[in-house]
């Protein structure tokens, strides 16, 4: 956690100084002021406002594994309400930024690593998913994905074994991931990770190539307490297609949908 | 709210072991490693409606709560094995399961206790020596339920709101706990409310403002009397 915690500073940081390189290197009409002069109509136009990806299948389309219901309120509210609040989250940090408030910006990181988090991780999770008849929830729609999957853990089932031992492994809520990363001598090993609350995969080097979301509202108006049972069937919808393409590219190909819907 | 969210892992079984005499006022909590049980509730399932539905009640203690026991029990156990073989590798891997089920156990052991149907005095303010100090504290009592409610919103995640008493000071707090950490430390547990999403769920989906609000109307206030000294 605490590589993540300095990873997610340094994004944070890289952030800060773009929404400060924007707002006095990139403006057209650059003020030789002080920045609390700035117009706040002006402020708002160069804040990052991001929007809600659509689904790529209908809300009742993971069914049975998944209830058209749970869908349609993760996706509609929950996911929009971490939206609404990084937007707002952003929008706060400019204007702190402008204000030259560093009290506020400082406050303002958690409220930003969470919300940005729940936008980035269920952008992921609703392109890993797909509706159980189609050819992209086949294991063989990752060739590639699969073979670096029975190297690492000897078969399709002793993966799934452990990789849901490490999903119901999680206290209080959070993610598991399955994640290739990319680092010392080049080699790119997959691992099994799980990630708290909405603590997104963001680390040099790693790329998300499969999500899973252990909160209680993805499954508790289905499953209630049989957390094992929505592990169980998760797997019966998982898009295996988008895992290869994961797998095969680098972390710009897995963030597109998220650069999207800004 | 961040500096409260602690996840330090804490000797819970020692706490507990000690928690015996310390809570022996909470007959149904028991932490003798092996031997914790399901407390029964004083009330039915179906008595908190409509602040919380039955269906809600009885899936969360007969089953989320027995599930911290069970595990609670199991680890326990195994901690004792492996504290006899002096295996510290061991007793470091359980004890964040010792600090989570034991903490699921004691949390709810003690929400239960701070809940009442209306009909047994759910919602009455309190009174005495508790209403003064928040009254001293916060201002008002709803002042205090606004306090409670904006930090139960503020929580990133599972876990719990509790309104505290500070052993040294005396004085009243409002802290949040990550997961199921129990109170501990320099505090002690006066009121919880549970921010788990399977705490309201089935009721209120994603509107857990409205299961905040409507909480208060089933608050045992004289339970949280007794626990403040
Ligand atoms: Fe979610
Ligand atoms: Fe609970």
């Amino acid at each position: 956690m605490d590589s993540r915690t300095s990873v997610l500073s340094a994004i944070i940081a890289a952030l800060l100084s773009f929404i400060v390189f924007e707002r006095f290197v990139l403006d057209p009409s650059p003020s030789t002021q002080q920045p609390q002069s700035i117009p706040s109509d002006i402020l708002d136009m160069s804040v990052a406002n991001y929007s809600l990806p659509p689904l790529p299948y209908a809300y009742d389309a993971l069914e049975p594994a998944i209830s058209a219901q749970i869908m349609t309120l993760h996706h509609t509210k929950h996911h929009q309400t971490y939206i609404t609040n990084l937007n707002a989250a952003l929008t706060n940090l400019q204007t702190a930024i402008s204000g030259a408030d560093i009290a506020t910006q400082v406050s303002l990181q958690p409220v930003i690593r969470f919300n940005a988090g729940g936008h980035i991780n269920h952008s992921l999770f609703w392109q890993n998913l797909a509706p159980a008849s189609s050819s992209e929830a086949k294991f063989t729609s990752a060739p590639k994905l699969s073979k670096a999957i029975e190297a690492t853990w000897g078969s399709e089932k002793e993966f799934k074994d452990a990789f849901n031992k490490a999903l119901l492994g999680i206290q209080g809520s959070g993610w598991g991931w399955l994640v290739k990363v990319s680092g010392e001598g080049k080699e790119e090993k997959l691992r099994i990770v799980t990630t708290k609350d909405q603590d997104p995969v963001v680390g040099a080097g790693e790329v998300p190539v499969l999500g899973v979301d252990m909160w209680e509202h993805a499954y508790y108006l289905q499953y209630q307490n049989g957390k094992a049972a929505y592990v169980e069937n998760i797997w019966k919808v998982i898009n295996w297609k988008t895992t290869e393409e994961r797998f095969l590219g680098g972390r710009n190909d897995a963030f597109k949908v998220l650069k999207a819907s800004m | 709210m961040a500096q409260t969210l602690l996840r330090s892992a804490r000797p819970l079984q020692r706490l507990g072991l000690a928690a015996t005499q310390q809570t022996s006022k909470m007959s149904s909590l028991s932490l003798v490693p092996g031997e914790a049980k399901l407390p029964d509730l004083s009330y039915d399932y179906g008595a908190l409606e409509p602040a919380i539905s039955g269906k809600i009640m009885e899936l969360h203690h007969k089953n989320h709560h027995q599930t911290y026991v069970n595990s609670y029990n199991d680890a326990s156990i195994k901690m004792q094995a492996a504290e006899k073989d002096n295996d510290i590798q061991s007793m470091i891997s359980l004890q964040p399961l010792i600090t989570f089920h034991g903490g699921g156990h004691i949390n709810h052991s003690l929400f239960w206790e701070n809940l009442a149907p209306t009909s047994q005095g759910g919602g009455e303010p309190p009174s005495g020596a508790l209403a003064k100090a928040i009254d001293d504290h916060y201002g008002s009592l709803d002042s205090l339920k606004g306090k409670m409610n904006t930090a139960l919103a503020g929580i990133q995640g599972s876990g719990w709101a509790w309104l505290v008493q500070d052993k040294q000071t005396g004085k009243l707090a409002v802290n949040t706990y990550a997961n199921q950490f129990p109170v501990g430390g320099n505090f002690k547990p006066i009121l919880g409310i549970d921010a788990w999403e399977h705490a309201y769920y089935l009721q209120y989906q994603n509107r857990k403002a409205e299961y905040f609000k409507a909480i208060w109307d089933v608050i045992n206030w004289k339970a949280a009397e007794k626990r403040f000294t």
